[in-house]
């Protein structure tokens, strides 16, 4: 509890930037699982090689905007093979084959870059300067605090319109409803789930720039606690529900920000334990997600 | 457009559903498919549409439909209203609307075909804002129908329509297909409601364990004995 008094507004500001970055992961987890019924353990692996690809452009000396594209074109590239390679030909399996596949995925793309970058990892400095703090209104806050929370607003706010006023998106909510309906109306299975691992893949890639520039040295296992953290949260906000996912991926983050914020060094270990027992007991008392609030029933 | 149905055989696992099944729907035709529960009348649908595993050959016109996906199918220009109406609860009347735009093969103004649909189905319009799962039985009956008219398409084929409705909205759906059979579609209707299907079908078709028993025509629907015989024979 004196760890819980600490909390100062800089804490809270970390806090929010990190709730911000878990948001987009859970959308990114979220997408996918909405047309394919899948949960993606490798996410975390996209988000890596994106980080990876801004180390190696620091250390070519590319200049930032250079290792930003090249970021997004791993990214992208890496999750539309994804898609057709692995979730392509398995999609008739049945979702323990899926799930087992996307662990496979995950280990391969962490070995190759054990291989490659080896277990001490590269730095990022290029995007480090973002660290450094603005005073706003007596408060220290970091600027990559300000960009996280803008860059995820604006990243929400154009999904939800994508999602809401074009054909794309109505094809892409009604998949994620009832997806064998909306292809016997004529929806393209292939297209639609194209759409939703690209979209998955650019989150994935904002993500990495947001977390590598919150911790520069890029490690193979780099955002692996991230993605356990966020696919907690989505459980806890309602996994077949994109807005209560974001919603979990946000609070898990937050919280996971502010604890680690306020919790002193020495007790700083514990801070996955605080939250995994908290992620427990919403789920006794809500298993449906803490921000699931549908109702199933309809009228006949 | 012409719905030609050739030695169709579907099935599952070990269980042979439809057997050697052939017949055709010309454009300004119904055509009844009934039988008793488990005779074929939901698989012959599934298979024209690409749903369930099926051999032999489903053409309209040119194009052979069998081993194609369902939404190539659908893009064909054949529409399913499935049993159960599968609308999409959570979207709005007209949404669900939209999306029966996905399978159009003109590029035409869409306001055109609701309003095409609208005429039709009165109801649909008046709920057009409204949430899809807050209509009744009935409307959302109405909203599957017209949902899948606005993909424009030459066939349309009809899984229990009047499953679980009123007497009234029966009669609602009936005279709906009457008109839309006057607009040219072709129209492939199961149903449970043996006579009334017999009275607005151009010719019914009776199936039993997969197979044609007996072909039955208009004339045929006030003949208690016959439809009973068809039945169990």
């Amino acid at each position: 509890m004196i760890a819980v008094l600490n909390i100062d507004w800089q804490t809270l500001a970390d806090g929010l930037a990190l709730g911000a970055v878990y948001a987009l992961m859970a959308v990114g987890i979220g997408l996918v699982f909405g047309v394919l019924r899948l949960v993606n353990f490798a996410y975390g692996q996209l988000v890596m090689a994106g980080a990876f690809a801004l180390a190696l452009a620091s250390q070519w000396g590319w200049p930032l905007w250079a290792g930003i594209a090249l970021c997004f074109a791993v990214v992208i590239v890496l999750s539309m093979l994804m898609d057709r390679l692995v979730f392509r030909p398995l999609r008739g399996q049945s979702p323990a084959v899926m799930l087992v596949a996307t662990f496979a995925v995950a280990f391969l793309l962490q070995s190759v870059a054990l291989v490659w970058f080896g277990a001490l990892g590269k730095i990022a400095s290029s995007v480090a300067y973002l660290n450094r703090p603005v005073t706003i209104s007596g408060v220290d806050v970091r600027k990559i605090t300000i960009v996280a929370v803008v860059v995820a607003a604006v990243c929400l706010l154009l999904l939800h319109l994508l999602l809401t006023r074009t054909e794309i998106g109505l094809h892409m909510r009604a998949s994620s409803m009832d997806f064998s309906t909306a292809r016997m109306l004529g929806v393209r299975a292939n297209r639609v789930i194209g759409v939703a691992v690209l979209l998955s893949g650019l989150l994935a890639a904002v993500v990495a720039v947001m977390l590598t520039v919150q911790s520069p040295l890029v490690t193979p296992d780099f955002a692996l606690r991230d993605t356990i953290i966020v696919l907690a949260g989505v459980v806890v906000g309602g996994l077949n529900r994109p807005i209560a996912a974001t919603l979990g991926g946000f609070l898990i983050g937050f919280s996971s920000g502010v604890l680690g914020g306020a919790l002193p060094t020495n007790q700083s270990q514990y801070l996955p334990t605080f939250l995994f027992v908290a992620v427990i007991l919403v789920l006794l008392v809500r298993p449906r997600g803490l921000f699931d609030w549908s109702r199933t029933v309809e009228r006949v | 457009m012409t719905l030609v149905v050739d030695k169709l055989d579907v099935r599952y696992g070990g269980v042979h559903a439809v057997r050697d099944l052939s017949f055709e729907v010309r454009g300004g035709e119904i055509v009844g498919l009934i039988g008793a529960n488990g005779a074929g009348k939901s698989s012959t649908l599934h298979a024209i549409m690409g749903l369930a595993p099926a051999s032999g050959s489903v053409r309209t016109g040119d194009a052979e439909l069998v081993g194609r996906r369902p939404e190539d199918v659908a893009r064909s220009g054949i529409a399913l209203v499935p049993e159960g109406r599968r609308i999409f609860a959570e979207l709005t009347v007209e949404e669900n609307l939209r999306l029966g735009l996905a399978a159009r093969r003109s590029r035409g103004d869409a306001k055109k075909l609701f309003a095409g649909v609208y005429e039709l189905f009165p109801i649909v319009n008046e709920f057009r804002a409204r949430q899809a799962g807050a209509l009744s039985g009935g409307q959302q009956q109405q909203l599957a129908i017209a949902r899948a008219l606005v993909a424009e398409p030459d066939v349309l084929l009809l899984d229990e329509p009047s499953l679980g409705l009123a007497p009234t909205v029966v009669d609602v759906v009936f005279e709906a297909l009457a008109a839309i059979r006057e607009r040219g579609l072709a129209v492939l209707l199961v149903e449970q409601r043996a006579q009334r299907t017999v009275a607005a079908a151009d010719r019914c078709h009776v199936l039993a364990n997969g197979e044609v028993r007996l072909t039955l025509g208009p004339q045929d629907a006030d003949d208690t004995d016959k439809l009973v015989a068809a039945y169990f024979s």
